[in-house]
């Protein structure tokens, strides 16, 4: 497994493709919370799919004013098919090219598959790691990590 | 290792005895197929455990993915109210090919129990608020799909046909 970013560094500044005619930098976001979900790929199977219970869990994270962004080497047309498929209420972000270049400057590319880890950052409102996990490939990570971390940021005014 | 972090409480809808040696907790989507797979694998469990085993059931409608997991959770939190909880969960299990508002009002006649009253609390959302804290009370324990099952406390990972589930129950019980 890939070593990825520790708690207490910056995150790397990114800007992927949401869209095909549209794209988002992390800095945009600066202010509130950011969860960034590295994963695999789309289209995993239906009812442990990650991205889909987080588009359940949307509600909670925004009751700390978590914006949460999807990011996978996937391109954009198949986030686009993808994410109308589940009906996504998220952005999904294309690391598509150079491939993987935002996985791995967070420590989250695997090199032998050419894919994502399920990785998952808690960035707090500087864009500072506040909380970061690496799952086994296989396993979808839940959301319970992700909600505990939020719980600790400290409180915005 | 995800942990419970809801234990099982009075709102519950349970079978068995709080002094079964194993507690098994189950977190499912009506309209979800693995569920609907796992349902008799559950039965077959209690069978053949008997009084070792207690057996919860709560609800983590995935209802982005499942147009009809929601109404089906709260119909059965209908019937619970009615004394008719496991009635009906097996019901809408059994029909799940066919889940619709329709169906829902037949399967509540069919328990003896009023369309007319079911109707008027699913327009009011009477059961939500209760779907709702099962499903974050989950998000917090670590499910991460459904179904996911807690054997006394502990997630199982893993497959969950009958005799995975037989062998990670039978030691936990010991």
């Amino acid at each position: 497994m890939a070593a990825i970013l520790t708690p207490g560094t910056l995150a790397p500044e990114f800007s992927l493709s949401v869209t095909p005619d549209q794209k988002l930098a992390l800095r945009e976001l600066r202010g509130n919370p950011v969860i960034l979900a590295f994963y695999p790929a789309d289209w995993s199977p239906v009812c442990g799919d990650q991205m889909a219970l987080y588009n359940e869990v949307l509600p909670e994270f925004q009751k700390f004013h978590a914006e949460l962004l999807g990011i996978s080497v996937d391109g954009v047309w198949c986030h686009e098919a993808f994410a109308q498929n589940r009906k996504l209420r998220f952005p999904l972000l294309a690391d598509f090219e150079p491939k993987g270049a935002v996985a791995r400057a967070y420590g989250a590319y695997r090199d032998q598959d050419g894919i994502c880890e399920r990785a998952l950052f808690v960035l707090d409102k500087d864009g500072v790691i506040a909380w970061s996990y690496c799952s086994p490939i296989a396993v979808n990570p839940g959301a319970d990590g992700i909600l505990d971390a939020l719980e600790r940021l400290p409180k915005q005014e | 290792m995800s942990t419970l972090k809801i234990p099982v409480g009075p709102e519950d809808h349970v079978q068995g005895s709080a002094d079964a040696e194993c507690t098994l907790v189950e977190y499912g989507d009506y309209e979800c197929p693995h569920c609907a797979h796992a349902d008799p694998i559950v039965k077959r469990l209690q069978r053949h455990l008997g009084k070792r085993l207690r057996f919860v059931f709560r609800n983590f409608p995935l209802s982005q993915l499942h147009p009809h997991a929601e109404a089906a959770a709260e119909t059965a939190e209908f019937a619970a109210a009615r004394g008719k909880f496991w009635e009906m969960h097996d019901l809408i299990f059994e029909n799940q090919s066919s889940l619709s508002l329709a169906l829902f009002e037949k399967l509540a006649q069919q328990l003896g129990l009023s369309s007319a009253d079911l109707l008027d609390a699913l327009n009011r959302k009477e059961y939500e608020a209760r779907v709702r804290a099962d499903f974050t009370g989950g998000v917090r324990s670590g499910v991460n799909g459904t179904p996911t099952f807690f054997i006394n406390g502990q997630r199982h990972n893993g497959p969950f046909e009958y005799e995975d589930l037989l062998a990670a129950i039978e030691p936990a019980g010991r």
